[in-house]
């Protein structure tokens, strides 16, 4: 199999590879970019770990082939926010405790985010589907849904307001 | 806000704080093993038995060796040291308590996925192309893959030895022969437990280099980074030559207590002077590393008419696998721990490790007290429904308080207050849920669980601390602490701060790295919080006594009406006298008073017994605590739904509010999964379950909210009177379900995980046992 020059805009940064074909977005993320934020947790599609943003929508990056996400834009959670502009997740999570040994915590933002975004005024039940995909095993997810559903609160209110 | 509107008595600890790591996790800045590289970094690979069990006729590397871009290709024989008796991260010899710990199989292999070669290469495809140039014959053996089948006499040995006992123990209170033959209700079952995988998030992983000393450096995930000594060891270097560093960990659950990658990385950077680096995959992480031992345990449980427990007799068999790693340590909890949080006169417990060709299996949450902690409760309720009393009110005549003995003989010192838990877990539970359909069954359970905190009072465990400020006010902590993500460090700044008077952001933790943090032990046991809290608090308040001191002369006041708090120096009850922090830092710089302290911490110690008869003190302290459930079981399709599940715990002291309810909610879901779904299958030694799809641990949409409840009697030995929850927040939840799963359908379940399959079978065939069905035995042991 061959290799392929993709360039991929990460986080709103344009950055070029050269890949083989068959290489997984992950792998080209983590190894020949450096964007070390998004996680390996199994490598198949099944813990939410590697979860990005493409074109706003959550994806498996190991599930996804670099090639497929050439001229694209990728978000990992550190396009989502920083200390200096946080998202109102990042924020929710830290002060709700949702955050314990951390590995499953980039996907799981961005997967609540995706949600956000389809439907900003999810119930606890939607937010738990919503998140499925994305297994935490340190927190037993009560924290989280919590984190997820204030911004989700807040947002109906401004909903409510604006109407 | 000033001190005195605080409505604690503390400033700072039991408020729920959000956690320094928690930003730089969330912002994506913080570095796992894996996401550290090093300029000219070789990649390895492991080559892993095929066969559980299996001679090697011979090896031949030489192909491999040849392959462009191929550093190293090491075996057996290339190790200095391939056997060595870990002592896991400790220094005080514990005789019997050292597991053999093999590096690469020699001549023979004892289960599936064993090490038996290892490469480095420049790319991770060059070494696993290596991998499947070298050429093992093996002559496959028998083996034996039960741990019933492997206590006969003619049983395949899976060792050198000619027995596969690890170890046996045996507690004797009272006359429980006796005791059966007068009492008005006995019930005996057999309990059966599977093995499990920890699925932390974060797959082993780890990078070895020798540094611009000499150092041999290991950057690994791990929960004992005092594996420096063994690595030196298997190397035959002096200790003080290997460090060994550990960065955040992306979860542990005991299954980053024995060596991983450490050993393997250590040998290819010392062979080929580069850096190397291994992460395992999920798959190699479910296949080779360790289990949660599965046993088969028979109880036999007599009470009189009046609902008072006269006897308890347990028969432990576990499976350890084709190696004893924490075996022997793990098997002597379950003994310590087989009769629960019970006040029983009359106690007899045997307990087996024995050495299968199956995964070997090593530390998980709870460390054996899980699987016994199944079987006892699940009796508690079988002698409860002959009583005909409810589960609470059999139990409420039956639990341990302070004062009370255990069946070794040991009376328990610090506060113990299962009975509160348990009606107030109970109580949380609220109004009945209302079944959605005809063929749905609700039921409730709950179960009460004990469980140690800090290490075996054998292991003379201690830890260490280092507490300093800077001349700008700003403090450091450096402590050898593992951070698995509990909130390790966190509760050591919380800790810091609230002696020091500052806030929490005002410190630094130091955590993690052999040559530059003060040893602290390992982060297991739920001793992290109880011990390195704990030489922290000792240190803090030596810095804090010599600044009081030097602030009460300069304020020509006596230093016990001396307040610091808020970086200020206040004499209490004159508001016109005051020294900020900098000012006393200044005056003791300038005197030469030190504005550190590093302090040690040890735990009660006692020598070990070499008898198989378990006597006295084991631990230096346990927790109580109650889980309660409530499920719907489909009986159509055996699905079960958990409506509810509550923790409810005496903490003793929540150092962060948030932290300790995170453990209480992440243990109740990890109880949760033990109970309904995690379920390592093995086939003859050869896992099935490789994967996540198959292998499966609860989802956002397996489990309902978490209600956490938690009980601050203050009486623990951990800092402020602290107690460990990290295991015992997970013991108890996996039976409440279980329990309440019997209660919805009417039929008790006595094997793990209580699976739709299962469940099915029992309603249909009618095969599993009613509370009072008949009983069956164990094999008789050889």
């Amino acid at each position: 199999m061959g290799t392929q020059e993709i360039e991929i805009q990460v986080n709103g940064q344009p950055l070029r590879a050269t890949v083989a074909v068959e290489a997984t977005l992950l792998d080209v993320l983590r190894n020949e970019l450096g964007v070390v934020e998004v996680k390996n947790g199994c490598g198949q599609g099944d813990c939410g770990a590697c979860t990005v943003l493409l074109d706003g929508d959550a994806v498996n990056s190991c599930l996804t082939l670099a090639v497929q996400a050439d001229g694209r834009q990728v978000t990992t959670v550190k396009g989502l926010g920083s200390p200096e502009a946080p998202h109102p997740l990042q924020e929710s999570f830290v002060a709700h405790g949702a955050v314990q040994c951390g590995f499953c915590s980039s996907g799981m933002v961005l997967s609540a985010a995706s949600l956000m975004k389809q439907n900003p005024t999810p119930t606890r039940a939607e937010i738990r589907e919503a998140i499925s995909g994305n297994l935490c095993r340190c927190t037993g997810y009560t924290k989280i849904v919590d984190a997820i559903e204030e911004v989700a609160n807040n947002a109906r209110l401004l909903e409510e307001r604006a109407s | 806000m000033t001190d005195a509107d605080k409505p604690t008595k503390y400033r700072l600890i039991g408020l729920a704080l959000p956690r320094h790591d928690a930003l730089d996790k969330v912002y994506g800045q913080t570095k796992y093993a894996d996401d550290f590289t090093m300029p000219g970094t070789l990649h390895a690979k492991v080559l892993r038995s095929r066969y559980a069990a299996a001679r090697i006729v011979s090896i031949d590397t030489s192909a491999a060796e040849r392959m462009p871009g191929v550093h190293a290709v090491l075996t057996a024989r290339d190790v200095p040291r391939n056997e060595t008796t870990s002592k896991f991260g400790q220094t005080h010899s514990a005789g019997g308590f050292e597991g053999l710990y093999r590096v690469l199989a020699d001549k023979k292999v004892r289960y599936m996925g064993e090490a038996v070669a290892l490469v480095a290469a420049e790319t991770p495809e060059t070494a696993a192309q290596a991998l499947r140039a070298i050429d093992v014959v093996y002559e496959p053996q028998p083996g034996v893959f039960d741990p019933v089948e492997a206590l006969k006499p003619d049983a395949y040995r899976v060792g050198e030895e000619d027995t596969n006992v690890v170890c046996s123990y045996k507690v004797r209170k009272g006359d429980v022969d006796a005791a059966f033959a007068r009492a008005d209700v006995v019930v005996e079952n057999e309990y059966r437990v599977p093995f499990g995988d920890h699925v932390y998030l974060e797959p082993e992983s780890g990078t070895a280099w020798i540094d611009e000393d000499g150092v041999l450096t290991i950057r690994a995930s791990t929960q004992v980074i005092e594996h420096f000594r063994d690595v030196a060891d298997i190397l035959r270097l002096p200790h003080n030559k290997v460090r060994v560093i550990a960065p955040m960990l992306g979860g542990g659950f005991g299954g980053k207590e024995d060596i991983t990658v450490e050993a393997y990385l250590a040998l290819l950077a010392y062979r080929t002077k580069r850096p190397v680096k291994l992460t395992y995959t999920r798959e190699e992480s479910i296949l080779s590393h360790s289990k949660r031992h599965p046993y088969v345990m028979r109880y036999k449980t007599a009470a009189t008419a009046d609902g008072k427990l006269v006897a308890m007799e347990c028969e432990l068999i576990s499976d350890a696998g084709g190696y004893p790693f924490l075996s022997p340590w793990v098997l002597l909890y379950s003994t310590v721990m087989a009769t629960g949080p019970y006040k029983i006169p009359n106690v007899k417990v045997d307990a087996h490790a024995v050495l299968t060709n199956n995964t070997f299996t090593s530390a998980y949450r709870g460390f054996g007290a899980p699987q016994v902690c199944f079987a006892y409760e699940s009796q508690m309720d079988a002698v409860a429904a002959q009583l005909g009393l409810t589960p609470l009110a059999f139990r409420m005549k039956n639990y341990l308080h302070t004062g009370d003995e255990l069946g070794t003989g040991y009376a328990l010192e610090s506060a113990v207050l299962t009975d509160e838990t348990a009606e107030r877990a109970l109580a949380a539970l609220g109004e009945p849920t209302k079944p959605r359909s005809p063929w749905e069954k609700i039921g409730r359970g709950i179960a009460s669980g004990m469980q140690s905190y800090g290490r075996l009072v054998y292991l003379h465990d201690s830890s260490r601390s280092f507490v300093g400020f800077e001349l700008d006010g700003t403090v450091v902590v450096r402590c050898g602490v593992q951070d698995i993500g509990g909130g390790q460090t966190s509760s050591i700044a919380q800790i810091t701060a609230e002696v020091l008077g500052v806030s929490m952001q005002d410190v630094t933790v130091y955590f993690g790295d052999t040559a530059l943090t003060p040893l602290a032990g390992t982060t297991t046991a739920t001793r992290m919080l109880y011990m390195s809290g704990n030489a922290t608090l000792k240190a803090a308040r030596a810095v804090r006594d010599a600044l009081v001191t030097k602030a009460a002369e300069m304020l020509d006041a006596s230093p016990d009406r001396i307040a610091m708090a808020d970086k200020t120096f206040r004499v209490v009850g004159d508001k016109d006298h005051s020294l900020s922090l900098i000012e006393v830092l200044e005056a003791c710089a300038s005197d030469g008073i030190p504005l550190s302290n590093l302090a040690q911490f040890n735990a009660p110690a006692r020598e070990v017994k070499e008898s198989a008869n378990v006597e006295g003190q084991i631990h230096p302290d346990y927790t109580f605590g109650t889980h309660a459930a409530e499920v719907a079981v489909d009986t159509v399709t055996g699905q079960v739904t958990v409506l509810k599940l509550v923790a409810a715990f005496d903490v003793g002291q929540a150092i962060n509010r948030l932290s300790a309810e995170g453990q209480l909610e992440g243990g109740t879901a990890c109880g949760a999964g033990y109970a309904l779904l995690e379920d390592v299958k093995m086939d003859r030694g050869r896992t099935v379950t490789c994967a996540l799809d198959t292998y499966l641990v609860p989802t956002a949409a397996d489990l309902p909210d978490v209600t956490t409840i938690m009980i601050e009697s203050g009486g623990g030995m951990g800092p402020f009177g602290a107690k460990g929850i990290g295991e015992p927040s997970s013991t108890s939840s996996a039976p409440a379900v279980t329990n309440a799963v019997a209660d919805a359908i009417g039929i008790r379940l006595t094997r793990l995980p209580v699976s739709p399959e299962r469940i099915l079978t029992a309603l249909k065939e009618g095969q599993a046992k009613r509370d009072d069905a008949v009983s069956r035995r164990v094999p008789e042991l050889a």
